[in-house]
């Protein structure tokens, strides 16, 4: 079972429905107790940085999922990877769960002219070779939407995007893995990402 | 590299879909669910839910489909017509869409595209305009392009921008149901300096039209209706097209 955390942000519809078409089992919650008899969770988020860790906040489930990621295999998606992060510079600076060592810069200030949000379906380029992605295959495209990028997280990248400069778009750290793309939202190619994650011991 | 991408458009109107399509193999081809589907299936990198329903009964049978469609399409969809109001974004997006597409509404409360950029973040946000000439400028239209609103389109799509709409999509009503080609020169001149991506709606009657759009334009998207729901271009044979044109796809 696949606990998809609902802190109030987000479409998690897509992401439930994506894994039900694979024949995953999965479960939309905050609670905490529901959360801990799952094997694996996923993060989700689409928001901004700081609202997003309020409510995370808010919801008690903070320090309950940096735990929780110790234990068992562990996604974030999009802001939800960023969330994994040490700290983002959106709206401020605020921590983040401190689960992959790096921080969150804004792409605007990455390159001149480049249109924001980086929206649209982007190529990948593996860095490492990692289980998440034992389906796929060099150059897969999948589906980005954001404003704000990985930064400073050498040691943990998995996968790369090129959209005039080089932008973050998968880590792992331990059982910790996050992708910015969504492949909930990404076809065939997501969805392999998905069945990969599930696989994951 | 950012790939372009190819959006086809379906009109909905009370639970059916309205445009005729072409597709072999569907029993029924006005089902919008089977058509999304064969849509996601054959390479579309975005759907368009259109409603162009006027009552309230129409508009319950709408986002009854649209969760049905969310359920088994996972490529982006977007959801257009009759949005109004933060409410009607809120229907929409709990019911499985990924982006709202905002045209009179925006035009009647422009306030609504900050506030609905706020709660719901600018990429949710796309504002669609409807622009013709007339003497010698370009003006949105509202109402689906038959009320002059006296609004610059270029003045317009850079409000949309700063207020926080993360994508434009212009639809040209001089090349709309023309089939002669996208609208090059109001492309340029309407979205020019916009730092957003821009969907290109109105004119696609070929392949030719899409290589053109994208070889002499920045434009992000290509968005076509009845040339792909009658089947005069494939959408597969579209991006190869384009790939050896020297365009960016995801093929």
């Amino acid at each position: 079972m696949i606990a998809v955390v609902d802190y109030g942000v987000g479409n998690l519809f897509s992401l439930a429905s994506s894994l039900k078409a694979l024949g995953l089992e999965s479960v939309v919650t905050a609670d905490r107790k529901i959360v801990e008899k799952c094997d694996r969770v996923i993060l989700p988020g689409v928001g901004a940085f700081p609202d997003a860790m309020a409510k995370l906040e808010g919801a008690g489930l903070k320090d309950f999922l940096v735990a929780q990621a110790a234990e068992k295999p562990f996604l974030g998606i999009c802001l939800g990877m960023q969330m994994l992060f040490d700290r983002s510079f959106e709206y401020g600076e605020t921590r983040g769960l401190g689960l992959v060592e790096g921080e969150i810069a804004p792409l605007a200030g990455a390159a001149r002219g480049l249109k924001i949000p980086h929206m649209g379906w982007n190529s990948l380029h593996f860095t490492k070779q990692d289980e998440l992605f034992k389906y796929n295959k060099e150059g897969d495209y999948v589906y980005f939407v954001h404003s704000f990028y990985a930064t400073g997280c050498e040691s943990s990248l998995t996968a790369v995007t090129d959209y005039g400069v080089r932008v973050t778009a998968a880590v792992r750290s331990g059982k910790v893995f996050g992708t910015q793309f969504h492949p909930e939202k990404s076809g065939a190619a997501g969805l392999k990402m998905l069945k990969a994650f599930s696989e994951v011991v | 590299m950012l790939a372009k991408r190819i959006i086809p458009c379906l009109d909905v109107k009370d639970g059916r879909v309205v445009k005729g399509t072409n597709f072999t193999g569907l029993r029924d081809v006005e089902d919008p669910v089977a058509l999304a589907e064969r849509y996601g299936a054959c390479g579309a990198d975005e759907l368009v839910f259109y409603d162009i329903t006027a009552s309230a009964e129409g508009r319950k049978l709408f986002t009854d489909i649209l969760r049905r469609v969310a359920e088994r399409l996972f490529i982006p969809l977007t959801v257009g017509g009759g949005i109004n109001s933060l409410d009607d974004f809120d229907a929409v997006l709990k019911c499985g869409a990924d982006k709202v597409s905002v045209n009179s509404g925006a035009v009647k409360d422009p306030s609504l595209i900050k506030a609905a950029a706020k709660k719901y973040g600018d990429q949710c946000v796309v504002l669609s305009m409807d622009v013709k000439r007339v003497s010698g400028r370009y003006e949105v239209f509202a109402k689906g392009g038959r009320e002059r609103t006296g609004i610059e389109a270029g003045a317009w799509a850079r409000f949309g921008e700063e207020h926080g709409a993360g994508e434009i999509v212009l639809n040209s009503i001089d090349t709309d149901g023309v089939k002669g080609g996208f609208d090059i020169e109001m492309l340029a001149d309407v979205t020019g300096g916009l730092h957003i991506p821009v969907v290109a709606s109105g004119g696609a009657g070929c392949i030719k039209d899409f290589v053109e759009l994208f070889k002499n334009t920045d434009a992000d998207a290509g968005l076509g209706a009845s040339v792909f729901h009658f089947g005069t271009v494939g959408i597969a044979e579209l991006k190869r097209e384009l790939k050896r044109n020297g365009t960016e796809v995801r093929l």
